[in-house]
């Protein structure tokens, strides 16, 4: 199976060390991962912002870099959601009948990080010591755009080590939105702020989720008033491993 | 809170979302009314949902019951025409808001009734009705014990159910003693539900013309139906001789038998009941006196035909106005109806208001953008309306009217320079990483300690409360070359 990472654009820039750890996780795992450096961005910012001519170059460049691949594998929920629930209509605005299959072809072979560890591969330990008290934010775009389900909460009982403490009100959203959290500034923060009194209720450490742009946001809240609560990646949770002195 | 301000189905301009937003955020009453009442009625709606085996497919069955309606729409109105007409009743076309009032105003005005009730309507709070009325003489009494509220404190409704759901009893006690001289009465529910009753009971019995909207009209029998709780929408349907139905064109569905599914999906999605409390069927007049001996059915079309045209946007006339996607939002539940100005708010008034004033109206534009998409409303919604696709689709409209009637200035405008600028960074992997370079350098009067606190321009509505993570030293794609070699 030749495997591809997708880094995002986001990650790629603001968190290279969610890259790292999702290809430690998959070669630790026993695949070989690829990256194609002609990558940049699905294009999702544009088309939900409402740019979305000017996201179809991107769409293009998307489906010729990873359609020859098995399986592209993203630490993002949302990036991957654009792919599969959105690309079809890039393709239809686009008025492009070829590119539309070629789509249709390739979105099945996209997954975010935990789908593709626990339902394509089957795995649902991957060998992870992480000795935190942790909590669970399930984001938007994996839960209700992809689906994944108990998948990252399974993934995370089986970390050795933590302590796995449930959110309240896990599956409200947190407010980041992408544009819609400069844009309508206001409302994010007040929906910020309850996911906060949230996170601070359950005396966690660490807030974890499968997509790093929530956390910026839900970390950029907690760092504002000094909390003393980390945001970090799922992926660098499964990553880590008892041989790391300083996780 | 709120007085009325012009909505976008009246005359005049709209304040943007966003500002609207501001203001209602800061009421910390409005928050606590709304969050409480937002919260019990998602946790009811979760228990009579869960319960139904078969869920998904009424779920399924709704959608492609008002699929196919609307594929044929122009075949079923006929037919309801048909229908009512055979049945003794009037049935009237009205191609906007104006012809509708026209056609009402004239109905009431024949019987020369100078009073008429009202069963909740949002159909002719979109055309405006009660204020055309007025002009004309004509006042029209809510009897909706919210749409009295709100009629009676002079406001406007902040959602398409609850109409009050801003106000506590507390308010409510306040306003019963000033508008309707009740004296002592209590904050009680029964007792000030008490006191609405005993001040339109009078009403009910002397008005000669009743108003209503309708829920669903089945086009093979002709069959008119509103569902309600509290018994008013049965009085004003069959208590005054007259009766005007006022009706959006795509409340039709093809049959009576339909009605199976639609009134399965509806309470349970709406007020969290398994079964409506009273619900109304009639089909054109009642010969023997229980009903009205006069019925006439204005159908309505007011911007209806243009969304039916859009491909991706026409599953928002499938919405039967449950509210479900209004609870369980979290930007409605933080502020309110009031701030979309537009008598259908929240997830649904997001996609239907735009849609139906038509794009290119800053407010109305502004709504589709109102939303994280977070996609809790499309989860529930009964008819499987995906909100978010719509929503992103209507961003599309926005932007490319904008960038394609809005000449010099909308290309100037910051945010369009910033899109065309950043679709090029990301056409080309070299260019990418050179911009990844110059964010790194370019940060340096910014950050501190790997954060960034205050961010310039249009982005400081992000560092207002967050702080924002600097580029660090090394990207993804830098370490991948150093360590894994270039691929
Ligand atoms: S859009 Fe769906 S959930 Fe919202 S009011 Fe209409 S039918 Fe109900």
């Amino acid at each position: 199976m030749r495997v591809a990472l997708f880094i995002t654009c986001f990650n790629d820039t603001l968190f290279p060390e969610t890259g790292r750890a999702t290809v430690r996780i998959l070669e630790r795992l026993g695949h070989e991962v690829e990256f194609p450096l002609e990558q940049t961005c699905c294009g999702q910012m544009h088309f939900n912002t409402g740019y979305q001519r000017e996201a179809i170059p991107l769409v293009r460049r998307f489906v010729e870099i990873f359609s020859p691949y098995d399986a592209v594998v993203a630490p993002s929920g949302s990036c991957v959601g654009m792919v599969r629930e959105l690309y079809p209509l890039a393709a239809e605005l686009a008025g492009d009948a070829r590119l539309a299959a070629d789509i249709e072809a390739l979105a099945p072979k996209v997954f975010e990080l935990s789908e593709f560890l626990v339902k394509k591969l089957g795995v649902t330990d991957v060998g992870a010591y992480y000795p935190h008290r942790v909590t669970y934010h399930a984001t938007c775009h994996s839960l209700r755009m992809l689906e994944v389900g108990e998948a990252p909460l399974e993934l995370l009982k089986n970390v050795r080590g933590i302590d796995l403490v449930e959110l309240p009100e896990a599956r409200e959203c947190c407010g980041f939105g992408g544009t819609f959290a400069v844009k309508n500034a206001d409302t994010s923060m007040a929906m910020l702020g309850d996911k906060i009194r949230h996170v601070l209720d359950t005396r966690a450490e660490i807030c974890t989720a499968g997509d790093n742009s929530c956390l910026l946001h839900i970390g950029g809240g907690l760092h504002r008033q000094r909390a003393g609560v980390e945001t970090v990646h799922l992926a660098q949770i499964l990553a880590t491993t008892e041989e790391d002195t300083n996780p | 809170m709120k007085v009325k301000t012009p909505d976008a189905f009246s005359k005049g301009k709209t304040p943007r979302f966003e500002e609207s937003a501001k203001t209602a955020l800061a009421d910390t009453q409005l928050r606590r009314n709304l969050g409480k009442a937002t919260k019990t009625i998602r946790e009811k709606r979760k228990v009579v949902v869960e319960e139904m085996p078969d869920w998904e497919a009424l779920r399924e069955a709704g959608r492609s019951l008002k699929e196919r309606t609307l594929r044929h729409l122009d075949e079923y109105l006929e037919q309801l025409e048909e229908s009512v007409t055979r049945a003794g009743g009037h049935v009237h076309w009205a191609r906007d808001a104006d012809e509708a009032n026209r056609i009402i105003t004239s109905i009431v005005k024949s019987h020369e009734a100078e009073e008429i009730v009202k069963v909740k309507s949002i159909a002719t709070d979109e055309t405006k009705l009660n204020e055309h009325l007025e002009r004309e003489g004509i006042h029209a009494f809510e009897t909706d014990l919210a749409e009295l509220i709100i009629q009676l404190a002079g406001e406007t409704s902040s959602h398409i159910l609850v109409p009050a759901i801003h106000k506590n009893r507390a308010e409510i006690r306040e306003l019963f003693v000033r508008e309707l001289g009740a004296e002592g009465l209590s904050d009680n529910p029964p007792d000030l539900a008490n006191a609405a009753r005993l001040y339109l009971r009078k009403k009910f019995l002397s008005a000669k013309v009743g108003v209503s909207g309708a829920n669903f009209a089945a086009a093979d029998t002709g069959t008119v139906c509103v569902v309600e709780s509290e018994g008013n929408g049965r009085m004003c349907t069959t208590l005054p001789p007259v009766l005007v139905t006022l009706m959006g064109i795509e409340k039709v569905i093809p049959s009576w038998r339909d009605f199976e599914v639609f009134m399965q999906l509806l309470p349970r999605s709406s007020t969290a009941e398994r079964m409506n409390p009273y619900t109304s069927f009639w089909t054109g007049v009642s010969e023997s006196g229980d009903g009205p001996r006069e019925f006439h059915l204005v159908l309505m079309d007011n911007g209806r035909t243009d969304v039916l045209a859009d491909e991706i946007g026409r599953q928002t006339l499938n919405c039967i106005r449950c509210s479900a996607c209004l609870n369980v939002c979290p930007v409605y539940e933080r502020v309110g109806g009031h701030a979309y100005n537009s008598v259908y708010p929240g997830p649904i008034g997001a996609i239907l208001t735009p849609q139906l004033v038509g794009i290119g109206k800053p407010g109305p534009d502004s709504l589709p953008y109102a939303s994280s998409l977070c996609g809790a409303c499309y989860e529930v919604c009964p008819v499987k309306i995906n909100i978010p696709q719509v929503l992103i689709h209507l961003r599309g409209k926005v932007v490319r009217k904008k960038q394609d009637t809005g000449g010099l200035k909308s290309k100037l405008d910051p945010e369009n320079v910033a899109m065309q600028a950043v679709a090029k960074v990301f056409s080309d992997p070299e260019r990418f990483e050179q911009a990844q370079k110059l964010a790194r350098i370019g940060q340096w009067p910014l950050a501190r300690n790997g954060s960034i606190h205050r961010l310039p321009g249009r982005l400081a509505g992000w560092t207002e409360t967050r702080d924002l993570r600097a580029v660090p030293e090394q990207s993804f794609r830098e370490w991948w070359k150093t360590n894994r070699g270039t691929n």
